[in-house]
């Protein structure tokens, strides 16, 4: 139970429901059945078996070799963006839909940033016949068109933020708001370890297959279930999560967050939340936030859509403050030229939102042998046009 | 004895106003409540802005956003509200969001509160079981109501836990919204009301969300102590002189 929530839905400092009462049933009901639902044989059954037949699990853990060769280690790719809809955030609406079915829910609203999560939602919806609502900033709506069609063709309906910053942090405020007046037959899903408890906790478990993947074949391929360290970009921090739950007790893996720099975690323009920030409440849970010295929330800068927001999820924040993770940042630049060199020599056009914790390899320094794992949380065709300005393409 | 305890041992049909400190311009928080009390408000809740208010609809969010965008804080406010007893005398409660306040302090918010005069506070997003655990002594040495929210989902045994914990008045939302949504007394709603009657709490009760006018008005107070105006008065008050704003808005509750 380290690092791992605990009965009253804490991570140490963080954590909690700091929610309106018009939400609590909601999030009461979900907290009272969530587990329970999870650990049924057969839910755990038919969530395999669709992670298995439809997302297409497991995804490769690939050696990358001339990653490899670059640094003087062994770079292992977690390979999420192979995943169907093309990122990590597959697992975890397959997992909600299916414990939204339980439910009895009807509705289905979501909010997105870069659009992954407003897809595989839209997509998990399209799969079980439920109505689909996705909530995203403005601003995302214009910088990620391709996945704002692809979720209106799979039958669900986009609606703009046009609050604050227009971006996640937005989306977020709008889909809360649906779910305060919507509080009967609507499930909200959301997309990363954020929000009240559960959701942190739930997100986390449906991400977890991520590591328990690549435990299974780091020892298949190395021989030892535990490498020396693992990566992975952090916005709100699904897939971090994902790819660190079981390894947080392995003390001697280093676990290694990559947040979004933005312009420059001095320039005003940044994402960098463990910097920027400190502790408050954002979402419904206390956490690390980027506010002003009054409390109210900092509207935060990243290329990258998916991890333009001024949170972290509350699990994040205390394996900051305990040290047990290494919170670090890269800015849009060098997110920008990692996501080429990623294309130029291994083939393969990684999310922006990923380009980011490759970017941090070009940081470390190795002693030769170690074997270290990336999660490539997504696959960049979203970001072409973002590519395509940036290298004028 | 605390005012808002005063209040309702004297009065029915209490009528309390909600709007933003600070809108629609910096310096009008504290004329707005004169101007209220002079216009037959029983009551005042004055809302510090947050960046990020889920609970409430576009016209109260836009309210807090041009406030914010106008410089106010929470320090400003306290400032503001050191004159607020030179002319007011109804009880005023302050409202807002959980975060701006534990930046502020707990402890440093429930003084500046008792210094300046205010009454009671309703911070929607501040859980129940926190507030039970960590703030509610020091609420109380303070002499301040906390507030809490009941909903047509909210079960009565939590119902009675809120009762026995809140010792102003109980805030019942018509329906499960955010702000601005109007009023409609149905089957449903009025299945509720007549079951929170019927629990015979041991604090008085307001009815808010949605109402907007004298006839939503009447209805609310057939079912409890009173009723909270906030969307519709904010919206009075955009633009224009506030005192005759103010006046003219309170006229329809005549």
């Amino acid at each position: 139970m380290k690092y791992k929530v605990n009965e009253k839905g804490y991570y140490g400092d963080f954590g909690g429901a700091y929610i309106p009462e018009m939400l609590y049933p909601n999030v009461e009901e979900l907290r009272q059945n969530y587990l329970k639902i999870i650990d049924d044989a057969d839910f755990q059954k038919e969530f395999h078996q669709l992670l298995k037949d439809y997302v297409g699990r497991p995804s490769p853990l690939y050696l990358a070799k001339r990653y490899s060769e670059r640094y003087g280690a062994n770079i292992f790719l977690k390979r999420e963006d192979l995943n169907h809809t093309g990122a990590h955030k597959i697992n975890n609406t397959i997992g909600q839909i299916l414990l939204a079915e339980k439910l009895g829910k009807k509705r289905i609203i979501a909010e997105t940033g870069a659009g992954q999560h407003g897809v595989a939602t839209a997509t998990v919806c399209a799969l079980r016949n439920l109505e689909c609502v996705i909530y995203m900033g403005e601003v995302d709506i214009e910088r990620q068109a391709p996945n704002v069609a692809r979720m209106k063709m799979l039958g669900a309906k986009v609606v703009p933020a046009s609050s604050g910053s227009k971006t996640l942090k937005d989306a977020t405020n709008e889909a809360m708001r649906d779910w305060i007046n919507n509080p009967v037959d609507t499930h909200y899903i959301i997309g990363s370890v954020v929000g009240p408890h559960p959701y942190p906790d739930m997100v986390a478990i449906f991400q977890s297959i991520i590591s328990e993947e690549t435990k299974k074949q780091l020892l298949e391929q190395t021989g030892s279930d535990q490498p020396d360290y693992v990566l992975a970009c952090v916005g709100g921090g699904s897939n971090a999560m994902g790819m660190f739950y079981h390894f947080m007790d392995d003390e001697n893996v280093k676990l290694i967050a990559v947040e979004a720099a933005g312009k420059g975690v001095s320039s005003g323009l940044s994402a960098a939340t463990t910097y920027l920030g400190k502790e408050g409440v954002l979402h419904g849970s206390r956490s690390i936030l980027m506010q002003t010295e009054d409390g109210q929330v900092v509207e935060p800068h990243s290329v990258s859509a998916g991890l333009d927001y001024p949170g972290i999820g509350p699990q994040h924040a205390h394996l900051f403050k305990t040290g047990r993770g290494q919170y670090v940042s890269i800015t849009d630049e060098e997110s920008l030229d990692a996501g080429l060199l990623c294309t130029k020599l291994e083939g393969i056009i990684p999310a922006i939102e990923s380009a980011h914790a490759l970017a941090y390899l070009e940081k470390m320094e190795f002693k030769g042998g170690e074997n270290v794992v990336v999660c490539l949380s997504g696959r960049g065709d979203k970001d072409l046009d973002t590519y395509i300005k940036y290298f004028n393409l | 004895m605390n005012r808002i305890k005063q209040l309702f041992e004297k009065k029915k049909n209490i009528l309390s106003i909600y709007y933003t400190a600070g809108y629609p311009n910096t310096g009008d928080t504290i004329q707005i409540a004169e101007a209220l009390e002079r216009s037959g408000a029983d009551m005042l809740e004055i809302g510090f802005p947050y960046s990020d208010p889920v609970a409430d609809g576009p016209v109260i969010q836009a309210s807090s956003k041009q406030s914010l965008d106008q410089g106010m804080t929470l320090n400003l406010l306290f400032e503001q509200l050191k004159d607020l007893r030179k002319n007011v005398t109804i009880p005023v409660l302050l409202m807002g969001y959980v975060n701006p306040v534990l930046q502020f302090g707990v402890e440093n918010f429930c003084k500046a509160c008792a210094e300046v005069g205010v009454d009671g506070c309703i911070v929607p997003d501040l859980p129940m079981v926190e507030y039970e655990e960590f703030y509610k002594d020091c609420f109380e040495q303070h002499n301040l109501s906390n507030v809490f929210l009941i909903t047509p989902q909210t079960a009565d045994e939590r119902i009675r836990k809120i009762d026995g914990l809140t010792n102003g008045f109980i805030y019942l939302l018509s329906s499960s919204a955010t702000t601005g949504k109007n009023l409609e007394v149905g089957d449903t709603t009025e299945t509720y009301f007549s079951r929170i009657k019927n629990m015979n709490l041991k604090n008085p009760t307001m009815i808010g969300f949605g109402i907007s006018d004298k006839q939503t008005f009447d209805k609310a107070c057939s079912y409890a102590n009173g009723a909270i105006i906030g969307t519709a008065f904010v919206k009075a008050i955009a633009d224009g002189d506030i005192e005759e704003s103010v006046s003219g808005f309170m006229k329809n509750f005549k």
